[in-house]
């Protein structure tokens, strides 16, 4: 039934960006986006790698790209599985800098 | 203080002249991320889970007014407001953009500061004891060898791509507080039967996943061999040490493979044709050293007014009691200053607390900041009848918690919330601790008690050598605590074991609580501290605690 390989589970693409060092995603675009809310979500594993193989060629914007597991959230938008990234998504939890300062609520 | 010369500033500024231009390089796509990343770490410049963070090194944690005011302009102007004060003794800024750090590292060079050695398999940033030259209890100062250090350290080309990052800790007392025995090399000035002047050598400390403690290489080593053993010692290092696998590399694992014996051997067998090479002449500049680093200008005034507030002031009596040390002139002390008021980041300075605490330095110390691995700032050279007024300066500036060696002054480091290699949160278990404890206003009764935590296990945070020791993990996707009892970095140097399996984010609080009330009941009068208790009684008792009989009859 299901096209998507069943070993494969659904993947975010992140990155560091060159400039400012905050995190950025891959959107349906094929662009970067600092917002996790707009990341794409990736069911299939080829198109997650090559996206991958892209990213790393781009090393004048974004800096050590990689895969990470995520979920359509509750929102409907893409929510890392790990900790260390919603950390990442959101910012430090003693100071209310970073990521959860910059965005739009 | 030691002011740089004009040889120091002209190799500052050429490096930061060239930093600038491999940034430009870099923005431009002439070189590539693989190029430039070990040229950026070579300049303190990191990439961390939100931002770039750069590491600014402070020599034996010595800062002047000026510096101090300076790192307050940089956080304004280039970062968030404020900085975080580090184990080693250096500052961290979490937000830096990459196009300004070659104007924040003009803006340090400006005040003889830099960022270099703060990264990278080379001798790092040389530390030593934060009471250095204002200590009752002090032998000799160890500023004059820090420094000495410092210069042969810094740029020393055959040392530049070591096995492994290398770091020296220098004191000069026989009280502990520079945790010389967990460094590659620690040193302690002491005096031979004649009174000659020399160091014990301790050799292969370390923390991080393999923890050991310092062993004496040389029980005396008198003082004009210092750089042409510590030479000697680097050229083994270097040839001997592991380059198979980055867990093995640090000269602890050398001297643990090769043995004490061996590793003496072949120092001492280097040792005559290095004093050749050196020739003395670095003892001339020692001497020339020690001329910048005497005793401040020493005010005589009564201290009356001192001792009128320490009979009134109930507050200003448990800060004089938590936060001053003795110093060596005894109408002076020496104050440190809590970055841990209960809830705060342990080691965070805002830049108004930066330049209030370097005007306090200016009126009130000579002028005379340190940083202290246990991420506090020390004013070292304070007349006793200016205690009253700073009191409430500090107060003013909320920087007068009267918690030093105190259960909420703990050392904790930056962790997930900030730290790419971290496996899980510090700063907030931290930020619980003290805050739970002033609510139960118990920690003027536990006494003496050290917490550090680290996020992994690099154990930036000394976990180790805690009284209480937590270690940030990950386990079944969540952050698990790990907790280890009984750890000492002091001169009774000792590892902390572990007690059992770990807690998880919201049970660690619980855990810690359990391990005070136990500590409380079974302790034999106030007197005895958590850590001698722990001494008497073992394990057991306290495993009992967290994991109830059973565990703890199987575990001991
Ligand atoms: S102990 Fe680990 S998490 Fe903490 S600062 Fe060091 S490397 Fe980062």
């Amino acid at each position: 039934m299901s096209r998507h390989q069943s070993s494969f589970s659904a993947k975010i693409l992140t990155a560091s960006d060159l400039l400012d060092g905050d995190v950025i995603y891959l959107n349906a675009a094929q662009t970067w986006t600092r917002q996790l809310s707009d990341a794409h979500l990736f069911v299939d594993a080829e198109a997650a790698n090559a996206a991958l193989a892209t990213a790393d060629l781009q090393q004048q914007t974004v800096l050590g790209a990689y895969l990470v597991d995520a979920a359509t959230g509750t929102n409907g938008a893409p929510t890392p599985i790990h900790f260390r990234e919603i950390f990442r998504a959101t910012g430090p939890s003693n100071r209310f800098h970073g990521k959860q300062a910059d965005l739009p609520a | 203080m030691y002011t740089y010369s004009d040889f120091d500033r002209a190799f500052l500024r050429n490096r930061v002249a060239k930093f600038r231009d491999q940034v430009s390089r870099r923005l431009s796509g002439a070189l590539s991320e693989d190029e430039f990343k070990p040229l950026r770490l070579m300049n303190g410049l990191y990439l961390m889970l939100h931002a770039y963070m750069l590491r600014i090194a402070i020599p034996y944690g010595t800062l002047s007014s000026v510096q101090m005011r300076q790192l307050a302009m940089i956080a304004d102007r280039w970062d968030k407001g404020y900085g975080h004060f580090t184990t080693r003794q250096n500052i961290q800024f979490n937000w830096p953009k990459l196009r300004d750090v070659p104007d924040i590292l003009d803006a340090l060079a400006k005040v003889d500061m830099h960022a270099i050695q703060s990264s990278g398999a080379c001798i790092r940033n040389v530390t030593a004891d934060h009471f250095a030259g204002a200590a009752a209890d002090e032998v000799d100062d160890p500023r004059p060898t820090a420094e000495l250090i410092r210069q042969w350290s810094t740029d020393h080309e055959e040392f530049a791509f070591l096995p492994r990052k290398f770091k020296v800790a220098v004191t000069g007392s026989e009280q502990d507080r520079a945790v010389t025995k967990m460094h590659d090399v620690g040193l302690k000035l002491v005096r031979d039967a004649n009174g000659a002047p020399g160091y014990e050598v301790s050799v292969g400390g370390g923390l991080g996943r393999t923890p050991m403690i310092g062993r004496v290489l040389r029980e005396f080593l008198p003082r004009e061999d210092l750089l042409p053993y510590l030479e000697s010692i680097l050229q083994v290092y270097n040839l001997l040490g592991r380059r198979d696998n980055k867990y093995k590399a640090r000269i602890k694992i050398t001297v643990h493979e090769m043995g004490l014996e061996q590793l003496q051997a072949l120092v001492e067998e280097r040792l005559p044709h290095q004093r050749a090479r050196f020739g003395g002449a670095e003892q001339k500049h020692l001497s020339a050293l020690e001329q910048a680093f005497t005793a401040p200008a020493y005010v005589t005034r009564s201290s009356d007014d001192f001792q009128t507030a320490l009979a009134s002031n109930g507050a200003f009596r448990a800060f004089v009691d938590s936060n001053t040390a003795a110093h060596k002139n005894p109408d002076y002390a020496i104050v440190t200053v809590s970055l841990k008021s209960h809830g705060a980041t342990p080691g965070d300075a805002t830049s108004d607390q930066m330049r209030a605490l370097a005007d306090l330095a200016q009126s009130y110390s000579h002028d005379e900041l340190r940083v202290s691995h246990e991420q506090n700032i020390l004013l070292p050279h304070v007349h006793k009848s200016y205690l009253p007024t700073l009191y409430v300066a500090l107060r003013n500036i909320g920087l007068a918690t009267a918690n030093i060696g105190q259960i909420s002054d703990i050392i904790a480091c930056p962790g997930m919330d900030y730290c790419d290699l971290a496996t899980a949160r510090s700063i907030p278990v931290a930020q619980q601790i003290a805050t739970r404890f002033q609510a139960l206003n118990l920690e003027q009764d536990i006494g003496p008690l050290k917490i550090k935590i680290s996020g992994c296990i690099n154990a930036c945070g000394h976990h180790h050598v805690g009284h209480i020791g937590i270690l940030g993990l990950q386990k079944a996707g969540i952050e698990s605590y790990q907790i280890t009892l009984g750890g000492d970095g002091t001169q009774h140097a000792a590892i902390g074991k572990p007690v059992g399996p770990g807690f998880s984010a919201d049970q660690v609080l619980p855990a810690i609580e359990r391990l005070i009330y136990t500590y409380l009941d079974l302790r034999q009068d106030p007197e005895e501290d958590f850590l001698a208790a722990i001494r008497r009684l073992g394990l057991t008792p306290f495993k009992a605690a967290l994991y109830g009989p059973k565990e703890a009859a199987n575990a001991a």
